[in-house]
């Protein structure tokens, strides 16, 4: 089970930028390295991250090679109202990771 | 004058050599970037929290033949384990010990299960839940009739040249902390947080790692995981950095 971590301010004013932090448990095996034998290492990476805001996609990232392992995904979105925020990474081999936080908006 | 020359060179190795004063010791944080170091001090972002997260899942877990956790026996790791990694390495029965060999002991001893491997995922995120429990207190190695022999066999191996660059420890970690190798900041070796979460590594690693690491950059032989060179030294760095604040687990470069 791949493990992620998210922080959200609990609560916010109506208007304000609340920052987003997220970080995903992840090898992020680039596909490059090959072993002592020499065979090469198949790619396993997180390609694409999502979060929705009350079901309205606020942040989109693609993913490449080349990126750190447990990648730490920081961004920036205004409080509208109080609701879900959804984060969704997808990655090689079917790799699928789901969390949820909740922010009350006064 | 050629006498004097050489009595100036002999009094300038001489005093480069001193050990630092303990009040200008410094972690290796302090050497970091800004960004590595908001990395480390956010719970949330510093990516060891995985690690944590496996290792507290380890000591709740019953394993081995007597179907036993370390739970079982220690009960809240943030009560009974707070300040043991601040003391370790120790030396029990007139051997060396360090902490990843202590949790090991008490696998194969009570637990009944086989030993981890020295840098295994399950051994490192072991080693670094117990050691998150005395974060935030001064490492507290004493220098003791038992400890005695073991720090200066450390020390003295820390002071000894090796490799085929012909460097010690200490001229490094002592004399040059603070200049630049490779573009890279020399920090003064105390070893504050670990198991670290290494960028370079992309992962978590020991102290014993780590010196492998230096001791491949000297061009020399390591000394094996787990072996008593090994821990004497590590024992003689946390002497060396003792009072200074446990961080495990700390994040570096």
């Amino acid at each position: 089970m791949a493990r992620v971590a998210v922080t959200v301010p609990p609560s916010a004013k109506r208007g304000e930028i609340i920052e987003i932090k997220t970080l995903a448990q992840h090898e992020m095996e680039t596909g490059f390295r090959r072993t002592q034998t020499g065979e090469l290492v198949p790619r396993d990476i997180i390609t694409g991250f999502v979060c929705r805001y009350n079901g309205v996609e606020v942040f989109r990232a693609e993913l490449h090679q080349a990126m750190a392992a447990n990648p730490l995904i920081a961004f920036t979105t205004v409080a509208a109202e109080s609701g879900t925020l959804e984060f969704t990474w997808t990655g090689d081999h079917g790799y699928l990771a789901n969390q949820k936080a909740e922010i009350k908006v006064v | 004058m050629r006498a004097a020359a050489f009595f100036f060179a002999v009094v300038c190795v001489w005093l480069q050599a001193a050990e630092i004063p303990l009040a200008e010791r410094r972690s290796g944080y302090e050497f970091m970037g800004r960004e590595t170091r908001a990395m480390q001090d956010d719970d949330t972002t510093n990516p060891a929290l995985f690690s944590l997260l496996d290792g507290e899942q380890l000591w709740n877990r019953p394993d081995g033949t007597a179907a036993r956790a370390c739970a079982g026996c220690h009960g809240d790791a943030a009560q009974s384990m707070k300040g043991i990694a601040a003391r370790y390495p120790t030396v029990a029965g007139g051997k060396p010990i360090n902490l990843e060999q202590r949790i090991n002991a008490c696998r194969v001893e009570q637990q009944r299960a086989p030993a981890f491997a020295y840098e295994s995922k399950e051994l490192v995120a072991l080693t670094a839940y117990v050691g998150r429990q005395s974060r935030g207190m001064p490492i507290a190695i004493e220098a003791n009739d038992a400890t005695r022999p073991r720090l200066e066999a450390g020390r003295a191996l820390y002071e000894r040249r090796q490799g085929q660059l012909n460097l010690s420890c200490s001229q490094c970690h002592d004399d040059n902390w603070g200049k630049l190798l490779a573009g890279s900041a020399i920090p003064q070796g105390h070893p504050t947080g670990y198991p670290i979460y290494r960028l370079e590594w992309q992962g978590m690693g020991s102290l014993e790692r780590r010196l492998r690491n230096c001791m491949i950059g000297v061009r020399a032989e390591p000394y094996a995981y787990g072996s008593p060179e090994m821990v004497q030294l590590e024992l003689y760095l946390m002497w060396r950095a003792r009072g200074m604040k446990l961080e495990t687990p700390a994040v570096r470069p």
